[in-house]
Formats: structure tokens, C-alpha cells, sequence
């Protein structure tokens, strides 16, 4: 392995630099372990103390971040009312089930015609472990939560352009890069080539550790046999008694060789389970993730005007005041006034609504773009990737449009029918490509690309349902798409108090698209709003 | 519609309709950028997400302004610059674009839905803007 000096030079640098970020690591880690950094920001319920004194707060929006801001003030005392565009409660925490009917931007309309029980969730469909704040709610309201598998390792890597088109298994592809990379840095560290950068004690511990990370030989080789097989699986499992007279001893199968799996470039797969956002347990409500805004609903619903779209946002010394337009009498305008006001409406929509805040926040109402995203629910007749090939939960990767094929984290194992997301995009060229599809095109393309993982997929099919968030009529795109450059400039303006009014949502928050974010915004905008209420 | 044509069993038909079919399939490029370069191939793949199909935009809560004889398209700099950069609502959907690409989108949109601004937008225009 020739190096000329400049590389040698850098490759030490770079190695520095990671010395460097490994120890601010531990020193969060160890922060964390003292309690001063906490994750996700969330410190318990919050305790708005103090009398309003009878304050009103008109809440704009009852998605999650207004129905946590209705459901803390009115506990601390204030007269809260809330108008919503939609005619349910929740926002993007939704689920999609058979009888519901979705009209999107356009005007095509959806009927779902899953069968009871079955769900797609369109928006936010997993809440990591650390989203302390939503978790906590959860508890509160008595949401039923169960483990949402993210990683699984019988689900597949897939690439059209490697392995003619077939999927592999993850365990597969994990196993076996994972061991060829060790078997090389092993051969590295024998040869000596890393005497410059590991002491000679680490270097034996680092041979040992490789052998167990890459399930290495004695002679620190990554090859097919019994060993590997442990990991990655074998191509006969073991078997009892005379295996039905074919044998019952395991069979090992063949290891993918390292230039196949750097070329199928499949190994990208494999950091969508090693993100932090993404790590084990992850959760989801039973039953989908729409069960969390109905029981906020069920807390807050009275409070609720429904089918309100705002028009226009005034304030004065004295209070705010809305105009909003009743959508199922159109033409009809009417208002609502208080003394402050939270207001939650995306920022896609708000921008172009009349708001009197100003400059600095106007600004920043203007400079967050939203997201495209695409998903699509497929119900299929019987849950053939658990019958055919015991794939339980978990999600499969492609480098196809539709990107990932996401398997239901629950009822598993039963004989009855299942609903996969068959299509998550996230923005890219793809994600605009599928939004200006019609329905049925989404689905026929979904179907297509589907096949080449799972060829039961045409058999099988019975009926699906896709929402594209730039079509969505309550959101006009998925979710604040920041720049950092964007933050810098305009964030502290979008959070501060202007006035009588705050802003709050997943917009307003360092967690864009994940309701962890909605609800630290939330909170974190009446906790203010509340101190700025008791100064008078 | 194609197991009705088989049904029917006419090959004039069939062929109409996959001819048809054709001309109405969506793209899905194979990279992360737009593969699409033809104005109405970019338009109906990407722009139509939002503008839909006759550029006549839509409403909800807030809405999608129509393309239709829209006077702000009577220079092309307005709306290579909101194609570039985004606004509001609308994502920058150029940056996944090629000057070319961009160039013949906005110069599509300026010719069509009624409206019929005749000065091309060029991709040096676009570079600039950029």
C-alpha cells in the first residue's frame, strides 16, 4: 500500500481530528452521565406557576404542537380556543384507515379502503427513545406504545444495478463487510503499517477486537465456514432429527466478496439503522401514530373550532385578532380574538397569510422551504414477506425511487392480511416526480418497483392509498426544510415573541419533521409566553 | 386500460392506447437530480406537483399561484429566480436542475397556459442568476 507523504501527513491529521471529536464525545457522555446536558431538552411537565388571571390565548393550528399549548394553558389557567383548517384534530400525527377519504391538492380524491385495523401512517410513523417530551405525553394520555422495528436483519439491501437486480439480506451485507474491512485493517496492523499510530499494547487488543467485530480466523481471514454463518445465517439452517432426510447439519453459505459489495454500493443502507434518530428501541402507538392526536383530542376537542382557515393575523396594545373563513360555508368570514396568541401554522402557509409581526419575523416566516415527501400504503392479501420470507418488521433499502419498503411492526406473525409502505421518499428528485403523479400512477409505479424485491407483490395486492405532502392542502410540503445558513439568519427572529403573538411547530425547533420537535417548541413558546403574561 | 384494449382485441386500439400511455408516463430520474430535459417533461414531472397539470395552481390553507396568463412571467429573471432560489412555499427546485434544464422550464412556462413571452430564457441567464 504506497503512500506518498502528503497523504501520510493528512491521514494523521485527519486521525487527530478524530482524537479530537472523541473527546468532546466523552466529555458530553460525560456530562450527560451528571446530568447537565440532557437529551431532547424535555425536563418534565411543565409547571407554568402564576395566575393569568383570566388571559386568553387563541391557539392556530391543533396539530401537536397546538393541542400540547391548549392542554398547558388551559391547566394553568387560561381561556383557550383553538382553530384548526382541517375538519379532525392532529395535523400530521395521522393515520390513514379503511373508510377515510383523502382529497389532495388537485382534487383527487382517495377513498382508503383497508381493512379494519390496517393503517398507513402519511407523516411521522416512529418515535426514537430520546424524544423524552413526546414519550412523557404518551404516558400522560395513556398511549398505548409498542417497539417499532427499525432494524431487521432479514430485511433487504437492494440495488438494480448490483447482483442482477436481487436483494440481499441485511445480515449479509453487514456481516461480511464488516468482516472484510477487518480482515484488511488486521493484515495493516501485522504488517506494521500502523506502528505510527497505535501504541504496540493497542495493537495487540486491536487485533482481538477485529477477530470478534469481523469474525476473523485464527489467521485473521474473513471466510465462508461455520464461524461466519453464526452471523451472517447459513445458506441450510440447522435442522433436527435427519432433517427430513436431507440433512439436518447447518450449511454455511458463500461470503460476498468485498469488491461485489463495495461496487453495489449496498453498504449506504447499512448507516440508515447506525443513526442515532434511528437506533433501538424506536416506538410507534398501537393501533398507528393517530392515536397520539386523538388523545390529545379527546383532552382539548372542545376547545376547537374545525374547517377555520385563517386569513388574516392582527394585534394591537391590547390583543390579537384572526379572521378566518368557516370552509364549509365558503365566503363566510368571521373572527376570534384574545389576548395573546400561539400560533402554529406552517410556515408555508403562514408566509402567506397577513401577519402583523414584525420585519425580523416576517422575514423568517418567509425563509424556511418545506420538504418534499412521498408516502404510499400497499395492503396486500396475506403478509407474504413474514410467510415467504420471514421478514418481520423492519425496513428494506433500494436504490429505486421508492427508496424503502417498510414492514408492518405489528400483528406479526398472524395469518391475516398486512399493509407495507411500499414508497418513502424524501426530497430529491424522485419525491417531485411521484407528487406529480396522479394516485393511481403512484401506486402502478410502486407496484413496478416493488416486483423486483418482491415478485408476490401483483399476486397479492389488493388496494393502496398514497399522500404527497406538497399536495396536502393543511401543509403545502412535509416539514421545515432548513438551511444552516437559513437558522443563522433567521431562527431567534421565528422563535422570538413578537408582541401578543409566538410561533411554535416542528418549524420552530432544532428537530425539523419529527413531532419531538413540535412539542419542545411548543412548550418552550408557552413557557415564555407565560412569564412575558405574569410580567404584565 | 390496456386489459380493455387486449379485451377488444383491435390493434389499431391497442396501439392508441399504449401510444397514449406513453406519452403520459410520469419519469422518475435515476439520480437525485432531475433527468427530464424538454420544458414539458420538466413541467409535467416537476412543476405539476404543485401547479398541476394546466398550470392553474391550486388552494387549501394556503395555496399554489396559477401559471395562467401570469403577468409576473413577463421577464424571465423573476421566475428563474424563484425556480433557483424557491420562495415561500416553493422549494428551490433549480438547484436540482442544470442552467440548461432551468433555462427550458421557465422559457416552457412563459410560452404556455396562455401566456406567450417570446424572449427565450437562456442558460447563461440562469448561470447568472445562480
Amino acid at each position: 500500500m504506497p503512500t506518498d507523504e502528503p497523504t501520510a501527513t493528512s491521514r494523521r491529521d485527519l486521525l487527530k481530528l478524530i482524537g479530537l471529536t472523541a473527546g468532546s464525545a466523552a466529555l458530553y457522555q460525560a456530562m450527560t452521565s451528571l446530568g447537565y446536558a440532557a437529551e431532547s431538552g424535555y425536563k418534565g411537565p411543565i409547571k407554568l406557576e402564576g395566575d393569568p388571571k383570566g388571559a386568553s390565548v387563541l391557539i392556530l393550528g391543533a396539530g401537536l404542537a397546538g393541542m400540547v399549548a391548549a392542554l398547558e394553558l388551559r391547566h394553568a389557567g387560561y381561556k383557550v380556543k383553538m382553530l384548526e383548517f382541517n375538519n379532525r384534530a392532529g395535523g400530521r400525527n395521522w393515520s390513514l384507515r379503511g373508510g377515510d377519504s383523502y382529497t389532495e391538492l388537485g382534487g383527487a380524491t382517495q377513498k382508503c379502503e383497508f381493512d379494519a385495523g390496517l393503517y398507513l401512517n402519511p407523516g411521522p410513523w416512529r418515535i426514537p427513545y430520546h424524544h423524552n417530551g413526546l414519550l412523557d405525553y404518551c404516558k400522560r394520555l395513556g398511549v398505548k406504545l409498542e417497539p417499532f422495528q427499525q432494524l431487521n436483519h432479514n430485511a433487504y439491501l437492494h440495488s438494480s444495478k448490483a447482483f442482477d437486480g436481487r436483494p440481499r439480506r441485511i445480515r449479509e451485507i453487514k456481516t461480511d463487510f464488516q468482516g472484510h474491512v477487518s480482515e484488511l485493517l488486521a493484515k495493516v496492523t501485522q504488517k506494521g503499517q500502523l506502528d505510527e499510530l497505535v501504541s504496540r499494547e493497542d495493537r495487540e487488543v486491536l487485533l482481538q477486537a477485529l477477530r470478534w467485530w469481523g469474525v476473523l480466523d485464527k489467521d485473521y481471514a474473513y471466510k465462508a465456514g461455520p464461524l461466519t454463518a453464526e452471523f451472517r445465517g447459513y445458506a441450510r439452517d440447522p435442522g433436527g432429527g435427519l432433517g427430513g432426510g436431507l440433512g439436518a447439519e447447518p450449511v454455511p453459505g458463500e461470503v460476498i466478496g468485498l469488491g461485489d459489495i463495495l461496487q453495489s454500493r449496498l453498504w449506504r443502507g447499512l448507516s440508515s439503522f447506525a443513526a442515532y434518530e434511528f437506533q433501538t428501541t424506536m416506538f410507534q402507538p398501537v393501533g398507528g401514530m393517530g392515536r397520539i392526536g386523538d388523545a390529545f383530542a379527546r383532552e382539548v376537542g372542545d376547545l376547537i373550532t374545525y374547517n377555520a382557515k385563517v386569513t388574516r393575523i392582527a394585534q394591537n396594545e391590547k390583543s390579537v385578532t384572526v379572521a378566518y373563513e368557516d370552509t364549509a360555508h365558503p365566503g363566510t368570514t368571521h373572527e376570534a380574538s384574545a389576548d395573546w396568541c400561539v400560533c402554529t401554522i406552517p410556515l408555508s402557509i403562514l408566509s402567506q397569510i397577513e401577519i402583523q409581526v414584525g420585519e425580523p419575523m416576517l422575514d423568517a416566516i418567509a425563509a424556511v422551504p418545506y420538504a418534499s415527501s412521498v408516502k404510499i400504503g400497499l395492503q396486500f392479501k396475506r403478509r407474504f414477506w413474514e410467510e415467504d420470507e420471514q421478514i418481520f418488521g423492519g425496513i428494506s433499502y433500494t436504490n429505486l425511487p421508492i427508496r424503502q419498503i417498510s414492514y408492518p411492526s405489528t400483528d406479526y406473525n398472524t395469518t391475516g392480511k398486512g399493509v407495507l409502505l411500499g414508497c418513502y421518499t424524501w426530497n430529491g428528485a424522485n419525491s417531485f416526480e411521484f407528487t406529480a403523479m396522479t394516485p393511481q400512477q403512484r401506486i402502478e409505479h410502486a407496484l413496478d418497483q416493488g416486483m423486483q424485491i418482491h415478485p408476490q407483490y401483483r399476486r397479492e395486492f389488493e388496494t393502496g392509498i398514497s399522500v404527497a405532502w406538497h399536495r396536502s392542502p393543511f401543509t403545502l410540503g412535509c416539514a421545515g426544510d432548513w438551511t444552516d445558513e437559513a437558522r443563522k439568519q433567521h431562527y431567534d427572529s421565528l422563535c422570538q415573541i413578537d408582541g401578543r403573538i409566538v410561533l411554535a411547530g416542528e418549524h420552530a425547533s432544532y428537530i425539523p419533521a419529527w413531532q419531538e420537535g413540535a412539542i419542545l417548541s411548543s412548550l418552550d413558546a408557552i413557557g415564555r409566553l407565560h412569564k412575558r403574561v405574569l410580567q404584565g | 386500460m390496456r386489459a380493455m384494449a387486449r379485451g377488444m382485441g383491435t390493434l389499431v386500439l391497442a396501439l392508441l392506447v399504449a401510444a397514449d400511455a406513453l406519452a403520459a408516463d410520469p419519469i422518475l430520474s435515476p439520480g437525485f437530480r432531475f433527468s427530464e430535459q424538454t420544458g414539458e417533461a420538466l413541467y409535467t414531472n416537476v412543476c405539476q406537483a404543485c401547479h398541476m397539470a394546466n398550470g392553474e395552481g391550486a388552494t387549501g390553507a394556503g395555496r399554489y399561484p396559477s401559471l395562467v396568463k401570469n403577468p409576473k412571467l413577463e421577464t424571465g429573471d423573476y421566475a428563474t429566480y424563484v425556480v433557483l432560489h424557491g420562495q415561500k412555499a416553493m422549494p428551490a427546485v433549480g438547484r436540482l436542475m442544470t442552467d440548461e434544464q432551468v433555462a427550458t422550464v421557465v422559457t416552457y412556462i412563459r410560452t404556455h397556459f396562455g401566456n406567450d413571452y417570446k424572449d427565450p430564457v437562456r442558460a447563461e441567464d440562469v448561470k447568472k442568476a445562480r
